[in-house]
Parts: structure tokens; C-alpha cells; sequence
């Protein structure tokens, strides 16, 4: 079991309160991902989870139990820092056995649980190695590992991927997602990138300044925003937002339009010069000045379109988002 | 542009380098052949470098006049004493001091090492006082006791700055596998910060070894250092040099050998942290 519910949590750092009270229900075998700007909270809500950081206010419920008070081994779960905080001075297999050696379970025991999460994350040639002597991915997988050996009720990921290259982030996304499927342990993932959370996610709670601005399955967010800043901080290129006169028309303060909601012509509603395109192939990406700014495009396929072409776009008007003064979905 | 490194440059630096070398270890070198000399030939006009009548006279002279065993003794335990005694007080103030840090903490540090900027003696009156109503004239433990307290801010920085290196996600990761304080230090902050531990140690023995304004004001001989030893042949009777330097010889050698074994350990944990 991995039901986590948080009710009324606070955290005051000094006289700066960095999270207001905060309901969230996270259910049993759920993935659910905490996506926000830098500064959010997301990270100091997963710490206060985890018990490395005091609630100033509300209750920590773990399987329905109160375990606001408890320290963090008490509360079952096992996390997996950024930084991948292994313990230099020990082989992995050491690393992975010491969550387990603090358990005081017998040698037998161990020796059998490191092997087999070794085999589940490709370790079991490095066991003898330090973590020094491992690649980032490596490295990564040993800190998986000894979050699994402990059977926990969830699991932290604290931006994960972060120090990662590109191409590796991708398969470590892709393996994770895996273990998900493998185990069906609750996850809690925190990361600042949009595309890891909505692969990810079960569910994605968008936080902003400590508040969750909305909570959902990746494509509820997408589609139902419920107010500007989710629209803009979901989906890839960011959507493009048109206020006055334009918006008016729709009768709303500001409209928004997502990049693969334009289509571009010869004709249509917006006329424009393009100032960048990116082709990637499989998209094209045009930047077009236009009299409410620059719009971004996500065109399909190669667009021979470049550079000072002058173009027309028509926003599919079915998936215009339409907000109010105060930037709520209406 | 990298500089570049020709073999012209590199024998000019080296022999740059040998010369600043030797010219600090020149004392030195003149203080042990003197000790090899006569009294007349360590005085002698002009000097004579190697080409003097080597004799260990003054080396028995210094054994037969003073207790050299027990004034070495002495300089052991004073300075070990002061040593594992700041350390048992500087690795809990360091430990909180960089893993738990207050709003005040820096204000804290700067102002321990400030006192090490006042002059010493401006104390010695009071401490002298103390010493004499609390019966620690002339005694090992007074000695720890203030050699430890004079190096306790230099031991809490250093502590500090090695603990300051180690990542405190590691420790979190350790009490989230459900390790306790005692063990999050025993397994994980002691390996870690061993090698920074053992050069504070080596750094402080080596300063409590040197220290000669509280050993030579505040023993006389049950408790005189190796440092008060050398004093005692600087006076009354007028400068003996070949004896003065036998015993400044004798005074130096065990910590010389300690340093020059232990120069990478030093010399790593001096530097430590300045390059990533």
C-alpha cells in the first residue's frame, strides 16, 4: 500500500511561508508527477513528505496513519535525490545493502536482495565498483536500487534526471516508467520539465508558489487548463497568448492558442512575417512577427517556409483556450 | 592561451624554486651543523660551512645536563592531549555548524578566529592568575587546557570546511535508509571526512608541538616542552651556540619527521576545497 494524503500542510521558512495550506490525495500505485517553475515548492513539498523537512501546520497521512511526527525512515518511503547522493566510500553493492544493514536483516537476506534489484537495473558487473568509477546513468540506477531493495510504500524522485545528458534522460525516463509498470509502487516524481511530466504522469500536480494551481491527468491539463498559467507552463512549444482587440472578439481578456492549433496558409486571419523557422523533420517550428507579437507554429511535417516569407494563420477556433482579467479559464 | 611550458622555463623555475627552498630551509640546516660544531668553531669568524671538526660533544652535554626524555614526553602529551581534546569539542561544533546552520553561524565563525588575531599576552596576566589559584602552573593538564583553547578556533574552521565539502543530500540519504545520528556520522560523515579530520589532527599537533608563549610562561620543568627546553639554554650564562643547537636539533627532529612523512596529507588538506 502507498496511499499518501496531505491535509492542510504548511511550511514556514522563518517569516516567509513557502507553503500556504495544501489538500492533496495521492493514491495507492499512483504516478504522480509535481511540475513547476524553479521556486515553486515542489522540491521543499516532496521533502516535507519525505520527513526531511517539519511541517509547520496540517497532517502528513501515510496508508491512512498520521506520520506528521515520524522520521523519515519510520515512514516507509525511500527516495531518489538529484544529485544521486550515493555513499562515495562504498561499493554499490554496499550502497545498495545499506538501507538493509540499518534494518538489521541478516547477511543472507541482503546478499539476496542486492543481487536480485543488481539484475533488475543492469548492476550486477558493477557491484564491486565505487560510485566514482560509474557513468551518470549508472550512478542513477545504484540510487534506484537502493531505494528498491527496501520494498517502500513510495517513492521520491527529487528531479532525478536532471544532471543527466539528453540522449540518457530518455532512456532513464523510459526505464522508470518501466519499474513503474514492473512494481505498481506509488511514485512521487518532482521536476521542472514539462515533458518528463506529462510522459510520466499519472497524474501531474502543477504548483506555483506552493499553491497546486491544478491537478489532473496529463491530457485533462492539456485540453482543460484551468487558468493561463497552467496553459502556458503545459505543452511544448508554449502556447501563444493574444490579448486586446483579438481576444475581445471572442469575448474574453486574453485568448490562447496552442502552436499545433495554427494552421498556416495563404490566406486566413493573421497575417505575418516568419523571423525563424526550425526544421526538425518530422515539424516544422515557425516564429511569426505579427501585430499581437510573435506566434509560435508547430507545423507537421517539412514546411518550405523560411525567413522573411510572409504568411497567413488561422487558429483552429474549437481549441482556443479563453481567460478572464484574472487569468482564469472561463 | 595556455602557457607554454618549455624546458628552458622549467629548469629556470626549478632552480628558482630550489632557491627559495633552501634559502627557508637555511636556519635550519646552519642550526644542525652547528649543533656538530665546537663552541669556538660555531662562533667562528668567518663562518665554516662542512669544514669543521664534527663532534657529538654537545649532543652529551645537553643529555647530561637536562632530561631530553622527559621534556619530549612532555611535548607528546601536551600536544596530543590538545589535540584530541579540540577535536572532541570541534567535530560536534563543526558538524552543526555546517549541516545545521543558524542564522548567526557565519558571525560565529569570524568571531572565533578573531581572537586568534588579539595578542596572546594580553591574556597571560588573568590566565597566569587562574593557573596559580587553580594549582595548573607547571602542569600537563593547564598546558592541554590552553593550547587547546588556543587552537580550537583554527580546528573548528578547518572542520567546518571539510564538513561544508560533504553534500548534505548524502547524510538526508542516510536517514531516509533509516540511519540514526550515531550511525549517519559513524558510517557516513566519518569515512568522508576522515582524510580532513587526520590533517587537522597532523596541523594541530604540529602548531601545539611549536607553541612556546603559554609553554614557556606557564611551566618551569615538571611540565616543560621540548620548546621550553630550547629556552633553557638561550640563558643565563650567555649563548652556548653549538649547545643551543644541539638541543634546538633534538627539539625539532620528531616533529620534522612527522611532517615530512605526512607532507601529502598536509599539504591535501590544506588546499582542500580550493579546487573543485
Amino acid at each position: 500500500m502507498g496511499q499518501i494524503e496531505l491535509k492542510g500542510v504548511t511550511k514556514r521558512f522563518g517569516d516567509a511561508e513557502v507553503i500556504p495550506p495544501l489538500d492533496l490525495q495521492i493514491n495507492d500505485g499512483e504516478f504522480v508527477v509535481f511540475v513547476g517553475p524553479s521556486g515553486c515548492g515542489k522540491s521543499t513539498l516532496l521533502r516535507l513528505i519525505a520527513g526531511l523537512e517539519d511541517v509547520s501546520g496540517g497532517e502528513i497521512q501515510i496508508d491512512g496513519r498520521n506520520a506528521t511526527a515520524e522520521r523519515p525512515a519510520q515512514r516507509g518511503l525511500a527516495m531518489v535525490f538529484q544529485s544521486y547522493a550515493l555513499y562515495p566510500h562504498m561499493s554499490v553493492r554496499k550502497n545498495i545493502a545499506f538501507p538493509l544493514k540499518m534494518a538489521k536483516m541478516s547477511q543472507r537476506e541482503i546478499d539476496a536482495k542486492v543481487d536480485n534489484a543488481a539484475k533488475v537495473l543492469n548492476l550486477s558487473s558493477y557491484l564491486d565498483r565505487r560510485p566514482g568509477q560509474l557513468s551518470g546513468g549508472q550512478r542513477q540506477r545504484v540510487a534506484i536500487g537502493r531505494a528498491i531493495v527496501r520494498s517502500p510504500k513510495a517513492f521520491l524522485f527529487d528531479e532525478p534526471l536532471s544532471n543527466l545528458d539528453a540522449a540518457l534522460r530518455v532512456n532513464m525516463r523510459l526505464e522508470i516508467s518501466e519499474l513503474h509498470n514492473t512494481l505498481k509502487t506509488t511514485m512521487i516524481y518532482v521536476t521542472h520539465d514539462q515533458v518528463e511530466a506529462m510522459t510520466m504522469a499519472d497524474k501531474i500536480v502543477v504548483l506555483q508558489a506552493g499553491r497546486i494551481e491544478q491537478v489532473g491527468s496529463p491530457l485533462d491539463l492539456y485540453r482543460h487548463p484551468k487558468n493561463r498559467f497552467v496553459a502556458g507552463f503545459i505543452g511544448s512549444p508554449k502556447m501563444n497568448f493574444i490579448g486586446g482587440a483579438e481576444a475581445a472578439k471572442y469575448d474574453a481578456h486574453e485568448i490562447g492558442i496552442r502552436p499545433e492549433h495554427i494552421d498556416v496558409g495563404t490566406t486566413g486571419a493573421w497575417q505575418g512575417r516568419v523571423t525563424v523557422s526550425e526544421h526538425l523533420g518530422s515539424d516544422t517550428y515557425l516564429h511569426v512577427q505579427t501585430d499581437y507579437g510573435i506566434i509560435n507554429v508547430r507545423a507537421d511535417g517539412e514546411v518550405a517556409l523560411h525567413h522573411g516569407d510572409t504568411v497567413w494563420l488561422t487558429p483552429n477556433a474549437a481549441c482556443i483556450h479563453r481567460f478572464d482579467q484574472s487569468g482564469n479559464t472561463l | 592561451m595556455a602557457r607554454e611550458s618549455t624546458p628552458q622555463r622549467k629548469i629556470v623555475v626549478t632552480v628558482i624554486a630550489w632557491i627559495i627552498a633552501l634559502a627557508i630551509f637555511f636556519p635550519i640546516l646552519w642550526t644542525i651543523l652547528t649543533s656538530f660544531k665546537t663552541e669556538a668553531q660555531a662562533i667562528a669568524i668567518p663562518p665554516r660551512f662542512l669544514n669543521f671538526d664534527w663532534t657529538l660533544a654537545n649532543y652529551v652535554t645537553v643529555q647530561e645536563r637536562s632530561n631530553y626524555f622527559g621534556h619530549f614526553m612532555n611535548s607528546v602529551i601536551i600536544s596530543l592531549g590538545s589535540t584530541i581534546l579540540a577535536l572532541a569539542v570541534a567535530i560536534p561544533a563543526a558538524w552543526s555548524m555546517a549541516f545545521v546552520p543558524g542564522k548567526r553561524t557565519k558571525d560565529v565563525l569570524m568571531w572565533m578566529l578573531s581572537t586568534k588575531m588579539m595578542p596572546a599576552v594580553g591574556v597571560l596576566i588573568p590566565i597566569y592568575l587562574l593557573f596559580r589559584d587553580w594549582g595548573l602552573l607547571d602542569t600537563r593538564a593547564g598546558l592541554i587546557i590552553v593550547l587547546m583553547l588556543m587552537n580550537l578556533p583554527i580546528v573548528v574552521w578547518m572542520l567546518y570546511t571539510y564538513f561544508k565539502e560533504i553534500p548534505g543530500e548524502i547524510l538526508e540519504a542516510a536517514r531516509m535508509d533509516g540511519a540514526s545520528l550515531g550511525k549517519e556520522i559513524l558510517y557516513v560523515l566519518t569515512p568522508m571526512a576522515v582524510p580532513g579530520i587526520a590533517s587537522t589532527l597532523l596541523l594541530n599537533i604540529i602548531l601545539a608541538w611549536n607553541e612556546a608563549f603559554w609553554t614557556l610562561n606557564l611551566t618551569t620543568s615538571n611540565a616543560a616542552p621540548l620548546s621550553t627546553f630550547i629556552a633553557s639554554y638561550s640563558s643565563p650564562e650567555g649563548l652556548f651556540y653549538a649547545k643551543l643547537s644541539a638541543a634546538s636539533t633534538l627539539a625539532i627532529a620528531p616533529i620534522l619527521i612527522l611532517g615530512w612523512f605526512s607532507q601529502k596529507q598536509l599539504v591535501r588538506g590544506l588546499t582542500f576545497g580550493a579546487v573543485k
